[in-house]
């Protein structure tokens, strides 16, 4: 089984390529569950075509420790299994111990057993924990493969780049790699090459570019991923190519993160400060 | 030799603790919320920091000590400790039926954020808090300050949540006691009632952590400063902390609300100390010094002065606390003894500054550290040895290993009893503590002489 971790800026598209992508692996015959790391609990929205119900944590806190993994565990498209780790509402608890309570206790329940013959889990991790829950899901014997999404706007690439410092780390420490970039365009200018370098500064590579279509916010509406709601579109083939490329990626590699003056003087050379 | 492990060679650490010279903050504000009239204690976090604070305050006071807590678990640390709360408010005015409440916090309920006012709030608003009754809160986090700032933040806590200005100056004289024992408290009223100054004492623990046995078991003591009282340090014409650390920011608090000043001074340990309090009541209440304190005085001065000859030059290592620290270092520099190892683990940048000045005339080489702990002290022993060591019962392994006489002062002491009952604050106080010095070095002098040296008369 591959534990992949999907990170990036908040609103960044994390949880709509994830799923998007998921569904593509899915229709490759893949059997994989997500894991939603986001107290909003909206991670495994399109893929069981509405909220999920049931989060770990309030599983947890209505029935005490005495959780069944059927409990938490839904089942959507093409088979994919559906966790939500839920958390507090905002401005009060640990959103961040919510993550580390919630990952524990899959684990304790057998969530990644061989005998459930998962292909992939997914980790998708809101992008706003700064604290000790933000680095769960690469702690030693969890995800051993990392995509940060971006697009070309400067705060995103900022937010990847300090992701990689966090990756660092954890690499040192654990197994943790970093697998790629997932571009997810906003259409800057000049958005693919930049990123393209972006990349290579990192020491990683652009894994796909992700073009900007209206299609997703179509099929979002519809509490659908593009490969469910539109299985012809171009858009659908997009994350399907992304599937495959995540499929047969075989770069691992523990980031180079750079100095800010450093990735400022990117941004210049690549036209987006003019 | 339970410390053989500890090396005499000094290699400075940055960033590992060995036997700390303090402990949590709660245990600081459980012990302050003692103080108030049918108060219960509660703890808002897990039940462990719970369990450890009050079983360390009863192995110190040898009394039960009751508080509530919120029992956090792993839900409560995700979602907040609200809900918690509300019910641990709820059950304790309809089982238990104190007048207040005085909730503190964890490291938990800090780092997550819990905001105990807003919580306080809701419960007001739910009716969960009956008429006359009170929620009051400290943020006490452990890993800022300790014991000492517990017991500051409760006690400020209580200037903020009652004492009121009704624009009446009584005649009336508010004394906050400082990080001290039950018996310690008694004494300063004592000595303030001895001169007539009409007294609100808070927190007082006395007669709450020191009563008496009657066979007879009182979840809420007769002891402690009532909220009418409470309410009415707004109203009083003066506020005398004794204790910079403990009690300054209850002073300043009040002198800021209600306007009525305060003068902060160091604890009344020791001739000169008890002396600028007995002075600053005086002057402040518009009365004069009794005989009854004029002997007491006397008799102090006497022992000092009879056995001067048993103190002179004799080497003493302190740890405790600093509001502690400064009055003892200056009681003991005053009889000229040398303190000339001083370890206090609650940081405080005054703190060393004011023992230099203390020592200034000391004729050695004096040692302080700020945020210090005992292996350091140790290893201070062990390359410039002492006649005497003075703190808590944490330094009998240290007295035991180096062989070294130790007289028990401070927090806690774990393993004696008379320090709740017989105070070392005041003249009395002063003279107990001489006794108990003496007996410790008079006792080694014993054991230790050889045989055509052995006195009878000392």
């Amino acid at each position: 089984m591959r534990k992949v971790a999907i990170y990036g800026k908040g609103g960044i598209g994390k949880s709509t390529t994830t799923q998007n992508t998921v569904a593509g692996l899915a229709e490759m015959g893949k059997k994989v569950m997500v894991v939603g790391c986001d107290p909003k609990a909206d991670s495994t929205r399109l893929l069981l075509g509405g909220l999920s119900q049931n989060t770990v944590l309030d599983t947890l806190r209505e029935e005490g420790e005495d959780v069944e993994l059927e409990d938490i565990r839904k089942v959507g498209f093409k088979g994919v299994i559906c966790v939500e780790s839920g958390g507090p509402e905002p401005g009060v608890g640990c959103a961040g111990r919510g993550i580390i309570t919630s990952i524990n206790l899959l684990e304790q329940l057998g969530a990644y057993a061989s005998s459930e013959e998962l292909d992939y889990a997914f980790y998708d991790v809101l992008g706003d924990v700064v604290c000790g829950g933000f680095a769960m899901p690469i702690r030693e014997g969890k995800a051993q493969e990392i995509y940060i999404v971006v697009s070309g706007e400067m705060m995103a690439m900022y937010a990847a780049n300090n992701i990689c410092k966090g990756i660092v780390k954890f690499a040192e420490a654990g197994g943790v790699r970093l697998g790629g970039i997932i571009c997810n365009s906003r259409k800057v200018d000049n958005e693919q090459a930049m990123i393209e370098a972006f990349a290579k500064k990192l020491g990683t590579q652009m894994i796909h570019f992700v073009p900007r279509d209206n299609m997703v916010q179509r099929a979002e509406i519809n509490r659908k991923t593009v490969i469910e709601y539109d299985p012809e579109h171009s858009q659908a083939d997009e994350y399907r190519t992304l599937a495959k490329k995540i499929e047969e990626n075989e770069m691992h590699v523990i980031p180079k993160p750079m100095h800010t003056d450093e990735l400022e003087k990117l941004l210049i050379q690549h036209g987006i400060a003019n | 030799m339970l410390l053989r492990h500890t090396p005499k060679e000094i290699t400075e650490r940055t960033a590992l603790t060995v036997n700390p010279a303090k402990t949590c903050q709660p245990i600081g504000a459980m012990y302050a919320a003692l103080g108030i009239h049918n108060c219960l204690p509660h703890s808002h976090g897990s039940q462990g920091c719970c369990a450890y604070h009050r079983s360390t305050l009863t192995r110190h006071y040898k009394e039960p000590v009751m508080a509530g807590t919120s029992s956090f678990t792993e839900g409560a640390s995700v979602f907040g400790g609200q809900a918690n709360l509300l019910q641990a408010i709820d059950n304790i005015f309809t089982i238990y039926e104190p007048d207040v409440i005085a909730v503190h916090t964890t490291c938990l309920s800090e780092t997550i954020g819990d905001d105990i006012v807003q919580i306080a709030a809701k419960a007001k608003d739910d009716g969960k808090v009956p008429t006359g009754k009170y929620v009051i809160h400290a943020n006490t986090p452990s890993y800022a300050g300790s014991h000492v700032t517990g017991f500051a933040n409760m006690t400020k806590a209580m200037v903020d949540y009652f004492a009121q200005s009704t624009g009446r100056r009584e005649d009336v004289v508010n004394i906050v006691p400082g990080y001290v024992e039950p018996c310690d408290m008694r004494e300063i009223r004592r000595l303030a009632n001895e001169m007539g100054v009409r007294t609100i004492l808070f927190p007082d623990t006395s007669n709450v952590l020191n009563g008496p046995q009657t066979g007879r078991y009182q979840m809420f003591p007769n002891g402690g400063v009532t909220i009418e009282e409470l309410i009415k340090t707004g109203d009083s014409r003066a506020t005398i902390a004794l204790g910079r650390l403990a009690s300054g920011p209850a002073a300043r608090a009040l002198d800021g609300k209600c306007k009525v000043p305060c003068e902060i001074l160091d604890l009344p340990i020791g001739l000169r100390q008890t002396d600028l309090f007995v002075d600053a009541l005086r002057k402040i209440a518009g009365v004069n010094v009794p005989d009854s304190i004029n002997i007491e005085r006397g008799q102090l001065l006497d022992v000092m002065t009879d056995m001067h000859q048993y103190f002179y030059g004799k080497k003493v290592g302190l740890v405790g606390d600093p509001d502690q620290l400064i009055a003892l270092t200056d009681f003991l520099v005053s009889i000229d003894m040398q303190p000339i190892h001083i370890v206090t683990g609650t940081p405080g940048k005054k703190f060393e500054q004011r023992i230099r000045e203390i020592t200034a005339a000391v004729p050695h080489a004096v040692n302080v550290r700020v945020g210090g702990d005992m292996l350091l002290f140790h290893q201070w022993v062990k390359n410039q040895p002492v006649d005497l060591l003075i703190g808590n019962t944490y330094l009998k392994y240290i007295a035991r290993d180096e062989d070294i006489p130790l007289v028990r002062f401070g927090f806690p002491i774990l393993d004696r009893v008379g320090h709740s009952y017989l105070p070392t604050v005041g003249y009395r106080g002063g003279l107990r503590l001489l006794e108990k010095i003496l007996d410790a070095l008079l006792d080694r002098m014993d054991r230790d002489a050889p045989e055509e040296r052995f006195e009878l008369v000392m």
